[in-house]
């Protein structure tokens, strides 16, 4: 409990010409706790995603992340080439679309081996092998390694990339509408899958989803977004069966019982 | 007294913005203590807030003012004012809730879903499952149905997967709501025993029981709700 956050925001704002992006946005996240982020459509909560990994810098505000020796490194100003090692190692991103997350060019067990090269694996046995147990781990037929991705089914794309983010094992994950553009019978194997490995490996997850049954089956705390503010946080059982913010009675009640 | 949990002016009111910013008090005042191996059986017509309290307690609902002080770690805390990863860290170690309906985890095996708390304790995960295994087959599920994801049993059989679940870590707190609702005359008798070890071993129990012989079985006194004046 008094460990430090991984993952520490405050005062993030930015503006995209008349639009309010980010309001004075502020959070944390601490080690193996998963913390989805909700709203509808243009709340904000993807750009929030995308400037605490780094990948947008704010008009004001500052994200700092703690590396295992304990360092608070400031996102923005560590240098792209730090953040893109980081991305490497530390971190993972898991997209909405797997196309922006796979090489689709690479077979499945190169997508897979070539995020253990990155971080310094050279044994071609034992990266294969270390491929093939994670195929088999996200449920696709280890017979498909040699395949290409684009022969997969969108669920099975979606799967092979959250390997790929994985098998290097890093502390963060950030996750954009993982499931979002997939059947609902995938989704729920998708979630479950997500839901497992998330707890095996002790992994922090930031997760962007407009789905609340989602957010409830995945996520330890809550925050609801609109129009680019934090309205509500909290634990999510609380958020979603006691939500104080009329914004957030609205989404509640608005989803089909879940 | 010595207590294990107790409540001091516990209020709770609900503001329903969608419906014009209706305020429905439910609770006030509440003074609840309870026990190490005790067990209240909180009582009162519908609509008095029994099942309100049960959520404040748990904290899935906000108390509106008031404590909720519980021993954790040794150390005595307020859950009304806790933070949320505090929450869930009394949650794993202290505080344990079973709720009427098992909210069901898509293809997660039973066994897996009784050992999951057992296991966030830090139990081995063998070890774990063989506790699960053996709650679960006292509680008439056999073996052939642990490999299988609750989804698709009937409401007595997901209620003593919640019920497993909720006993077998032995929390110092456990909290009960309605545990024999759906239950046959032989599983009852099972929860009966589960709750008067679970007393012996020193557990504070809170409980809604609407079965009156289960409540006479194992409540040592009832703790009284009356419905506020105004609300709807």
């Amino acid at each position: 409990m008094t460990e430090a956050p991984l993952l520490e925001a405050s005062g993030l704002s930015l503006r995209f010409g008349a639009v309010q992006a980010l309001d004075d946005v502020s959070l944390a996240i601490w080690p193996g706790e998963v913390v989805a982020i909700v709203g509808e459509s243009g709340s904000g909560k993807t750009t929030l995603l995308r400037v605490l990994s780094g990948l947008l810098r704010p008009d004001a505000g500052q994200v700092t992340y703690r590396d295992p020796e304990g360092a608070a490194l400031p996102v923005h100003d560590m240098g792209e080439a730090a953040l893109r090692r980081l991305m490497r190692t530390d971190w993972g991103f898991v997209h909405q679309n797997p196309r922006d997350g796979l090489r689709m060019g690479v077979s499945a067990g190169g997508n897979v081996g070539e995020r253990l090269m990155a971080v310094g694996a050279r044994h071609y046995g034992s990266i294969r092998a270390e491929a093939l147990a994670w195929l088999e781990r996200v449920e696709i037929d280890p017979a498909r390694i040699d395949d290409l991705p684009r022969t997969f089914s969108g669920g099975m794309q979606q799967r092979l990339q959250i390997a790929r983010t994985l098998v290097t094992r890093p502390r963060l994950v950030f996750m954009d509408e993982p499931t979002g553009g997939l059947d609902v019978s995938v989704q729920a194997r998708l979630l479950d899958l997500i839901r497992a490995l998330v707890a095996d490996l002790g992994l922090a997850v930031l997760l962007v989803t407009h789905d609340i049954a989602a957010a409830r089956l995945l996520a330890h705390r809550l925050l609801v977004m609109r129009h680019g503010q934090v309205v509500e946080q909290g634990l999510t059982d609380r958020v979603l069966d006691d939500p104080q913010h009329e914004y957030t009675q609205l989404l509640v009640a608005s989803v089909l019982a879940a | 007294m010595n207590w294990a949990i107790r409540t001091e002016g516990l209020a709770k009111s609900f503001t329903l913005h969608l419906q014009g910013g209706a305020r429905i008090p439910v609770l006030q005042g509440v003074e609840l203590a309870v026990a190490p191996g005790e067990c209240v059986a909180l009582s009162g017509p519908s609509g008095a807030g029994k099942s309100t309290l049960m959520r404040c307690l748990y904290g899935n609902y906000g108390a509106g003012a008031g404590h909720i002080l519980l021993q954790h770690r040794g150390v005595e805390i307020d859950l009304a004012k806790a933070d949320p990863r505090l929450v869930r860290e009394v949650r794993h170690e202290t505080l344990g809730y079973v709720s009427q309906f098992l909210r069901v985890i898509p293809r997660v095996p039973t066994l897996d879903i009784v050992a999951e708390p057992l296991v966030a304790r830090g139990m081995a995960k063998e070890a774990a499952r063989e506790r699960a295994a053996a709650l679960l087959t006292r509680l008439n599920l056999p073996a052939p149905l642990h490999a299988l994801p609750p989804a698709t049993f009937s409401g007595g059989e997901q209620q003593r997967v919640n019920l497993a679940r909720g006993f077998a870590p032995g929390y110092p707190v456990l909290l009960l709501d309605e545990p024999t609702a759906s239950l046959d005359a032989g599983n009852r008798a099972v929860v009966i025993s589960l709750i008067e070890e679970a007393k012996a071993a020193g557990a504070a129990i809170i409980g809604i029981f609407h079965d009156a012989e289960v409540r006479d079985r194992v409540a040592d006194r009832l703790f009284e709700l009356h419905p506020l004046q105004g609300a709807a």
